[in-house]
């Protein structure tokens, strides 16, 4: 996509070799799969471990074999998995924002030491468990359970809609122990543990989901993510999905976009290319400018993680105005396409599909809309 | 082992070529410029034989100040450290390979990369020239290696077989697709290249061997043309290719 503001100048020397290091991977390893992957409806988990071999696994964090890149560079990263398709970044912002850095942040030394490594190189994956069945906007409501029994914990409960979770050796679990949130680490293979995919998905089909069932899941007390407590430690979490999803789906807005403006150029329709009908350039005009925006914004919002000093409103802005604005590209670009738009010899439909989940997930679209409302007013509008 | 790597900074193959107004030198601006595709076979071979031997590997290139940029790519790719030559005159081979000869020859490098050709010019001179001047040995587009006891085994694959040569060391050797799978650089050994040394060497030709007098555009294509219709066209549209378009 032409870089009319010179958006690139604005990154450092490492940041777009880490993004060109990122595209390359993609273009070599990914694309030439996707379409049979989605087809197929299959994560192909032997990516993972070329993930962790790039160091796209836990890129942020500066200790236990990763890298330690900014915010920004971590988020061009994002980009250009999604270029792909929004199950691989849906993977890595589960893996990094969800797992690792939980870990990381709330975890003992040793959960650290044990857990840390082995997800960095992609040799452990991991999953999420927050959302409920029953509980998916107002997590806060959860009815998954802890008690202590002697030097175990015992989980019951049901997960819903969980990222990664049938293919996870490690899950980082919340349920509520004495009443409080409380988050926990659950390996694959506990008794009382088991995580089967969701079928029937016509979105993410390149990304695992699935429901994760605690029945009387006994899991050892040194499970206890000792910092991990009350519904703040989960949402912190979730900030960091948020922005590797508000950078991430400015990937998929623009393959859909160089897509439908390379077709409008060829496409000979009453004698000259539909690009140059007024209608197709009004789109193609509208979609440069948000897509350009969504950059912007993002660029700013990775400065600001870095300095430490972004709001979670801030965050919840961008993945908001992002994902709205990836969603209309897609829709546009599918349009552009015509009839040869519905068919996934293109990429704009299976973009188009998964960006349906990426609005719905990590706060649906209209959550966001009642952080900012809040933000603004002061008066939580949720309930 | 002391291993070289000779890289050059190149427009990215997809680039639409635009041509300046003085119709002797493209335009760079919003050209993305890699590592010569050829170099990155040359950057991955030396980095095997440090990892299998020991030693270190140094990139070297001449270009302007914008190609340290492809330097740090191949320590980013596992590089230790590199030689940037401030030099314009990149279209000239002669040109390059002394500037290159000149900074080599004040090291002792056992071995010396590079890739079968630049992307850009597409000369495929620079290798073979650099070895004269050097005074080494020089095996072209090599697509397998092995060094032992102080020698060098490299195939060279041509239509229809294979050659296999052998050269003492030190020895200046071109690298060809097939020769191995090159690394992508990792966000580890991005992170890294920050912290390594580019020495800056000057430039040693005043005057380049050849000027670049003109470029222009290939001619447009025209549209078709239509000979006939049925079995009583073919003699025409035959002697067409033949002596008109001379394809067959």
């Amino acid at each position: 996509m032409t870089d009319l503001y010179h958006i690139d100048s604005l990154f450092s020397e490492e940041e777009l070799m880490v993004r060109d290091t990122t595209r390359e991977l993609v273009e070599n390893e990914l694309m030439p799969g996707v379409r049979d992957w989605n087809r197929e409806g299959r994560f192909p988990v032997e990516m993972a471990a070329q993930f962790g071999e790039l160091g796209i696994l836990g890129a942020t964090l500066d200790a236990y074999g990763c890298a330690g890149v900014s915010y920004n560079a971590y988020g061009l990263m994002a980009q250009e998995l999604e270029r792909c398709d929004s199950g691989f970044r849906s993977f890595t912002s589960a893996q990094n924002g969800l797992v690792m850095y939980p870990i990381y942040h709330f975890g003992s030394e040793g959960q650290k030491e044990y857990w840390l490594p082995k997800l960095a190189t992609g040799e452990a994956i991991g999953c999420f468990g927050l959302t409920e069945p029953d509980f998916g906007s107002n997590p806060g409501g959860m009815i998954t359970t802890a008690r202590q029994e002697g030097h175990e914990y015992v989980l019951n409960g049901v997960k819903r809609w969980i990222t990664n979770g049938t293919i996870a050796d490690i899950a980082v679990v919340w349920a509520k122990l004495d009443d409080k949130i409380q988050g926990f680490l659950v390996a694959k293979d506990t008794p009382g543990f088991s995580a089967p995919e969701i079928e029937g998905k016509w979105s993410l089909r390149v990304s695992v989901t699935s429901d994760l069932y605690f029945d009387e899941c006994r899991i050892p007390e040194y499970n206890l993510l000792p910092e991990a407590v009350g519904l703040k430690a989960a949402l912190m979490c979730l900030n960091q999905a948020r922005h590797s999803i508000a950078w991430g789906v400015i990937g998929a807005a623009i393959a859909c976009f160089e897509e439908a403006l390379e077709y409008s150029k060829t496409r000979i329709q009453f004698d000259k290319p539909i690009g140059g009908f007024q209608l197709v350039q009004a789109k193609l005009a509208q979609i440069w400018t948000d897509i350009t925006k969504a950059q912007l914004l993002c660029h700013r919002l990775g400065s600001l993680m870095d300095a430490g000093t972004a709001q979670p409103a801030a965050i919840s802005m961008a993945k908001r105005n992002n994902v709205a604005m990836a969603l209309n590209t897609a829709r546009v670009c599918r349009d552009i396409l015509g009839a040869s738009g519905i068919v996934d010899d293109y990429h704009a439909i299976r973009h188009m599909n998964n960006l349906e989940s990426v609005y719905t997930y990590e706060g649906t679209h209209d959550i966001h809309t009642l952080i900012l409302g809040e933000k603004l007013t002061g008066i939580p509008a949720y309930k | 082992m002391n291993l070289l790597v000779c890289v050059k900074h190149v427009p990215d193959t997809e680039t639409a070529v635009r041509i300046n107004l003085d119709d002797k030198s493209i335009q760079t601006q919003d050209v993305n410029f890699i590592l010569n595709p050829y170099d990155e076979y040359a950057v991955e071979a030396a980095l095997l034989l440090k990892e299998a031997n020991g030693g270190e590997v140094t990139a070297i290139t001449m270009g302007p100040d914008a190609a340290k940029k492809t330097l740090r790519t191949t320590l980013a790719m596992g590089a230790d450290k590199a030689i940037h030559i401030a030099c314009e005159h990149t279209a000239d081979s002669g040109a390059t390979a002394k500037c290159l000869a000149k900074a080599i020859k004040e090291n002792d490098y056992d071995l010396i990369f590079c890739g079968k050709q630049a992307m850009d010019i597409d000369n495929a001179q620079v290798p073979v020239m650099l070895a004269e001047i050097l005074g080494l040995p020089n095996i072209s587009a090599i697509n397998k290696l092995e060094v032992a006891d102080g020698k060098a085994t490299a195939h060279r694959e041509f239509e229809g077989g294979v050659e296999v040569v052998e050269t003492s060391l030190p020895a200046v050797i071109s690298c060809h697709k097939g020769l191995n799978d090159p690394r992508y650089a990792s966000l580890k050994g991005i992170m890294m290249a920050k912290k390594k040394p580019i020495e800056d060497s000057g430039c040693s030709c005043s005057v380049p061997d050849i000027e670049v007098v003109k470029m222009e555009y290939p001619p447009q294509r025209s549209g078709g043309k239509i000979v006939g219709e049925g079995v009583a066209a073919v003699s025409e549209l035959v002697r067409l290719l033949h002596e008109e378009a001379k394809v067959i």
